[in-house]
């Protein structure tokens, strides 16, 4: 039978093994695939702009982006190519309580020009960012 | 109770249930919301909503981890805790830092990191009260007359839950490596160090409230938080899907979070088993019932739930989707508010002389949750699969798939209002407690386990 000694073995040595492991493969991703997949090179002031107002607008708070957020509305990740930038543009700008055509409203933000610029960057940048297949061609869509 | 400074306790367990109660609160705006009535939509949009709703459950439930070490902590060293005036300071910063994160949500004060929403000037402050809080533990641990398994696998889990929100704080302009980091922190916590602290205080209830022996508990602790590490670590693969990581991840993350499930097995084939081979005439129901429905819903939740969605050709598609606050509820039901709840029932009594154990409002309150949170889980899940139906296979936009789980959202709210009416009698139960007392003290000899 097991004994305890052998219980605590198992429990040190498996959690310090695969953490190391799991810090290789963290430092891997970290500088070889990321910087590669995402196109690292295209992070231009712009694009990190779009990216710090993404994050203290806390637009993840309603939307998905790569599928992560929250899921009361659309997933952005492609939304550059699906939308295109004039669109994004009257979103962004939408006044009178915000963006709705369908009743669901986003929240109205004051944005200038060059706001709105830095997001649509940091969505085209999004745009190529290679994620795997995600998101899915509808299999049986339009 | 053994020592009277395990009383401390009580503040963080009340602490708990108000930030529950206004978890709920906001749980119900967003359920409005997603079936057409966005009616506070000025004052609290959504996304205010969901940084509430995310960040009062994760408070709660570590406020609910230090009442429970605080509790458990002396008992098991056998000695005072070592500064009762610093874990009163440690409390009410803990208070004062998680209202002025709410409060700031309100006003646009955040980050938009799902679960890590507070700003970093707070994310100093939340890290010097840990840093204190795991001060006031470790003295008590090393002062005391032993050192348990039990008391070692809680404390290195709050220590470790402590290191890793570390990660989190630091700033990435590119996105995905932003996302990395983040689940090193939400994952290594939820499928990793918490299982510990969930372990350890799983352990103290079996050891209490069934008599086995401790040393058959601990053996098989070591051998279940084991598994959770040797799975959960590279099962944080199945996070690094589809956000921008190198590929190896499909097959590493797919096979190692495909066996997290095992942990949670493990958990629930221990406290069964357990309870089998223990002594029944424990008066304590209420916290045996809660004990037991941790080991059990937090399989059902974390361990099928997210297999359900864990392999990458099923993930592709759910992603993102409701699904995954289908598996999000019952998993943090399961595992974590449950489990709070159940080191709650078991303490109360001790701190409070009451002998509260197997009333009526108390079996209603599990019943009630318990069934409310199934109800909302089965209601996420149908609006979930009709989500991945129309818009990832069929190809419709977001919004004319919304518009088709309205119904959904109903049942949901119906369900919300069960389970809300349960979470009523637990907090009138916690309140008809009163304030512990010294007179509790050593007042307890009828838990004492018969050595079976
Ligand atoms: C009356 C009760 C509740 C209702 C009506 C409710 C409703 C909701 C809704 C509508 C969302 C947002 C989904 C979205 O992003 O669009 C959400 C998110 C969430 N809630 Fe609740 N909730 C309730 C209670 C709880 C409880 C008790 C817990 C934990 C034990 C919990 C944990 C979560 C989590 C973890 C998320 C994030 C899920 C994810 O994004 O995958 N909720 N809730
Ligand atoms: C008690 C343990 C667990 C809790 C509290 C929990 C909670 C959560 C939450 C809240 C999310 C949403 C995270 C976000 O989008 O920010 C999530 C996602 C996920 N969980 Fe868990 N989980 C647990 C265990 C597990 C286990 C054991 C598995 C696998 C067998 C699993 C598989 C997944 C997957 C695949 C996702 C990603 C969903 C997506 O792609 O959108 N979880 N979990
Ligand atoms: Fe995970």
């Amino acid at each position: 039978m097991l004994t305890k000694k052998q219980a605590k073995a198992f429990f040190i040595g498996g959690t310090v093994l695969f953490f190391l492991i799991f810090v290789g493969m963290t430092v891997n991703s970290l500088t070889v695939g990321i910087p590669q997949n995402t196109n690292a090179d295209n992070i231009t002031d712009s694009v990190k702009h779009g990216k710090l107002l993404w994050d203290q607008n806390n637009c993840m708070g309603c939307h998905t982006i790569m599928g992560e957020g929250a899921y009361y509305a659309p997933e952005l990740t492609r939304v550059y190519s699906r939308k295109g930038e004039n669109y994004i543009r009257t979103v962004l700008n939408a006044k009178n309580g915000g963006w709705g055509p369908r009743g669901r409203k986003m929240v109205e933000y004051d944005f200038t020009t060059e706001e709105v610029d830095d997001i649509i960057s940091f969505f085209e940048w999004m745009d190529n960012v290679y994620l795997n297949g995600f998101p899915a061609e509808p299999s049986i869509g339009e | 109770m053994k020592f009277t400074s395990q009383k401390i306790a009580y503040h963080f367990f009340a602490l708990s249930m108000l930030l529950l109660s206004l978890q709920i609160v906001y749980g119900f705006i967003m359920g409005f919301a997603h079936m057409g009535y966005d009616v506070l939509h000025e004052w609290i949009p959504f996304n205010a909503a969901t940084a509430t709703h995310k960040n009062l459950l994760v408070v709660w439930i570590i406020s609910g981890f230090m009442g429970a070490a605080y509790y458990i902590i002396p008992d098991e060293s056998d000695t005072e805790l070592w500064s009762v005036p610093l874990a009163k300071l440690q409390f009410w910063s803990l208070a004062i830092v998680g209202v002025v994160a709410v409060a700031g949500f309100h006003v646009g004060w955040w980050e938009g990191r799902k679960f890590l929403e507070i700003p970093r000037p707070l994310d100093f402050l939340v890290a010097i009260n840990v840093i204190l809080f795991l001060v006031i533990i470790l003295m008590t641990l090393f002062k005391g007359k032993k050192q348990t398994t039990t008391a070692w696998v809680l404390t290195m889990g709050l220590v470790f839950l402590a290191l890793l929100y570390l990660p989190g704080m630091v700033y990435f302009d590119n996105i995905s490596v932003d996302s990395f980091m983040r689940w090193w922190v939400v994952h290594l916590w939820v499928e990793g160090v918490w299982e510990l602290i969930m372990g350890g205080i799983l352990s103290f209830l079996l050891i209490k409230l069934t008599g086995v022996d401790r040393e058959v508990i601990e053996k098989w602790l070591y051998v279940i938080v084991g598994l959770t590490f040797l799975s959960g670590i590279l099962g944080t693969g199945h996070h690094y899907y589809y956000t921008g990581g190198p590929d190896y991840w499909l097959l590493v993350g797919g096979i190692f979070s495909a066996l997290e499930p095992l942990a949670f097995l493990g958990m629930t084939i221990f406290a069964v088993q357990m309870y089998r081979k223990g002594n029944k005439s424990h008066p304590n129901k209420l916290a045996l019932y809660w004990t037991m429905s941790t080991a059990i819903v937090s399989f059902l939740g974390a361990g099928l739930l997210g297999l359900a969605h864990t392999l990458p050709g099923v993930n592709l598609y759910t992603h993102g989707t409701l699904i995954t606050a289908m598996h999000g509820h019952l998993a943090f039901w399961g595992a974590y508010a449950s489990l709070v709840l159940a080191i709650m029932s078991y303490s109360m009594p001790l701190m409070t002389g009451r002998k509260i154990y197997d009333n009526r409002n108390g079996h209603l309150a599990f019943w009630f949750s318990n069934i409310g949170m199934l109800g909302m889980t089965m209601a996420f899940a149908a609006a979930g699969v009709a989500q991945v139906y129309l818009e990832r296979i069929a190809g419709y936009e977001f919004m004319v798939a919304a518009e088709e789980t309205k119904a959904h959202f109903f049942v949901l709210i119906i369900a919300a209002t069960v389970f809300t009416i349960g979470i009523g009698f637990f907090i009138g139960n916690f309140f008809s407690f009163g304030l512990p007392s010294d007179d509790a003290l050593n007042d307890a000899p009828e838990f004492e386990p018969l050595l079976a």
